[in-house]
């Protein structure tokens, strides 16, 4: 059942992929910013690169959220999901990892390029990829929660940022921070550490918290 | 003596037992918020190294205190309304919401009002201020979530998970802000080492902590009341109490 709602849920993005290209650009627009904003100094830059990119993909994923349920709770998809006698948690991870799959990973995968934009050295690329690699997965399987409670509401979008980015704040701390204590000569590992408990986690409680959510949500 | 606990849950009754408890617990708030304040500014002596203007803390202190824990006191009440259906207890949880945010506030205004005068500066991103601006953001989700969601029902609920996820949350986000602090080597200044207290001192701060404490109560009853005179419009105590007959 989890690989079925995976696939299912690639297929609608490779048949819809403006949507998928959307949040990456909005990603790539995002940190070609501050260049401009802050000027083109690349000391700066160099030491700004690992939060800004980990904001901006705070942001892309956070922003990509809407779609995670609301497409199907349009068209009635998710009222069938709650019916099936498949554990709801099971499901909701499903879709978990496909929105991660169809969000997350084409911003791991830009990072690096993104990276060598602020000059950031080839073992700082490394991990910061890394970094998005092990950070990402977690803000879908945050961000899914906030989705759900905000399902059908009116102002949803503006408001699952309330609600998702405050909770967000220990990724975002120790994924760029993981970049900052590699180039500062000191080991990430704890960072890594940190980043996978979250990850575990999130893992376990996310799911359960999202469906029982969607059950509130769709009551 | 055994107290049926299980007659308060009911809003009905709860409503003319918070409404005789109000009176006393604004007295108390009343009373104890002008000794608190008189030791705090006349008795309390001036220290010698911040001089006058360590006299907000009688202020931030309390309120600080007060903003964490009452995000557990709501989270706590919101978790019992969702488990066990009770409307009175995600009534409570919405009713403590709005008093847990402006506590937060007071303590980050008062906050910024200390570190002016004692720092050269009106913030650092020092760990326990940004976790009370993070704790400020939860606060303002809680209660944004739930204004936004129409049903109160559908709202008790919701607003339930994203407290328990909150309250979760809470030790995780404050440690990692604390390790990012150290990380970063921090602002020079830090609020851990407090000096030692003059008595006065000590009394006076927790008397206003009492003080806060008995202001809380009466605001949430007080604003407890309003709700439920809001969701229970439609039903026959409500209308008697107006002295409407349908």
């Amino acid at each position: 059942m989890l690989t079925w709602v995976i696939r299912r849920d690639l297929l609608l993005a490779v048949r819809r992929q403006a949507d998928v290209l959307t949040t990456l650009f909005f990603f790539i627009i995002v940190v070609s910013l501050f260049p401009l904003g802050v000027g083109p100094e690349m000391n700066t830059l160099r030491i700004m690169a690992p939060g800004i990119v980990w904001v901006a993909a705070l942001l892309a994923s956070m922003l990509s959220l809407g779609r995670m349920f609301s497409n199907d709770y349009l068209d009635g998809t998710l009222e069938q999901i709650l019916l099936s006698p498949t554990s709801l948690s099971l499901l909701v991870l499903g879709k978990m990892l496909s929105h991660w799959l169809i969000t997350g990973v084409p911003l791991v995968l830009m990072a690096p390029v993104l990276g060598i934009q602020y000059d950031l050295p080839f073992s700082a690329l490394v991990v910061l990829t890394l970094s998005l690699l092990l950070g990402t997965p977690i803000l879908s399987l945050i961000g899914a929660i906030g989705a759900a409670l905000t399902l059908g509401l009116r102002g949803g979008g503006v408001l699952v940022s309330l609600l998702v980015l405050p909770l967000y704040i220990p990724v975002l701390i120790f994924g760029a921070g993981a970049v900052e204590a590699s180039t500062a000569g000191l080991g990430f590992e704890a960072h890594f550490s940190l980043l996978g408990a979250f990850l575990l986690v999130s893992l376990v409680f996310a799911p359960w918290a999202t469906a029982a959510s969607l059950r509130i949500s769709m009551e | 003596m055994s107290i049926n606990w299980y007659k308060y849950a009911s809003p009905a009754s709860f409503y003319f037992l918070a409404g005789r408890m109000i009176p006393y617990f604004s007295i108390a708030a009343i009373v104890l918020l002008i000794v608190g304040l008189y030791i705090g500014f006349f008795v309390a002596p001036t220290d010698f190294q911040q001089g006058e203007a360590y006299r907000i803390i009688f202020i931030h202190v309390p309120a600080a205190w007060m903003s964490m824990f009452l995000y557990v006191v709501m989270a706590f009440w919101a978790g019992i309304g969702l488990a066990f259906n009770t409307r009175l207890s995600s009534m409570m949880a919405t009713a403590i919401a709005p008093t847990g945010a402006m506590f937060t506030f007071i303590a980050l205004w008062t906050g910024a009002w200390w570190g002016k005068p004692m720092w050269g500066t009106w913030w650092v991103w020092d760990a326990r201020l940004t976790s009370e601006l993070i704790l400020f953001f939860l606060y303002i989700g809680f209660m944004s979530l739930q204004a936004a969601i129409d049903d109160p029902r559908r709202a008790d609920k919701a607003g339930a998970i994203i407290a328990l996820v909150g309250v979760v949350n809470i030790p995780i986000i404050y440690f990692s802000v604390q390790w990012w602090n150290t990380l970063h080597q921090g602002a020079s200044v830090s609020i851990a080492q407090s000096p030692k207290m003059a008595t006065a001192m000590l009394a006076g701060m927790l008397i206003m902590a009492l003080a806060v404490w008995m202001y809380s109560i009466a605001m949430i009853l007080m604003r407890a009341r309003t709700i439920i005179l809001e969701r229970e419009r439609h039903t026959a105590w409500v209308a008697e109490l107006k002295g409407i007959t349908r």
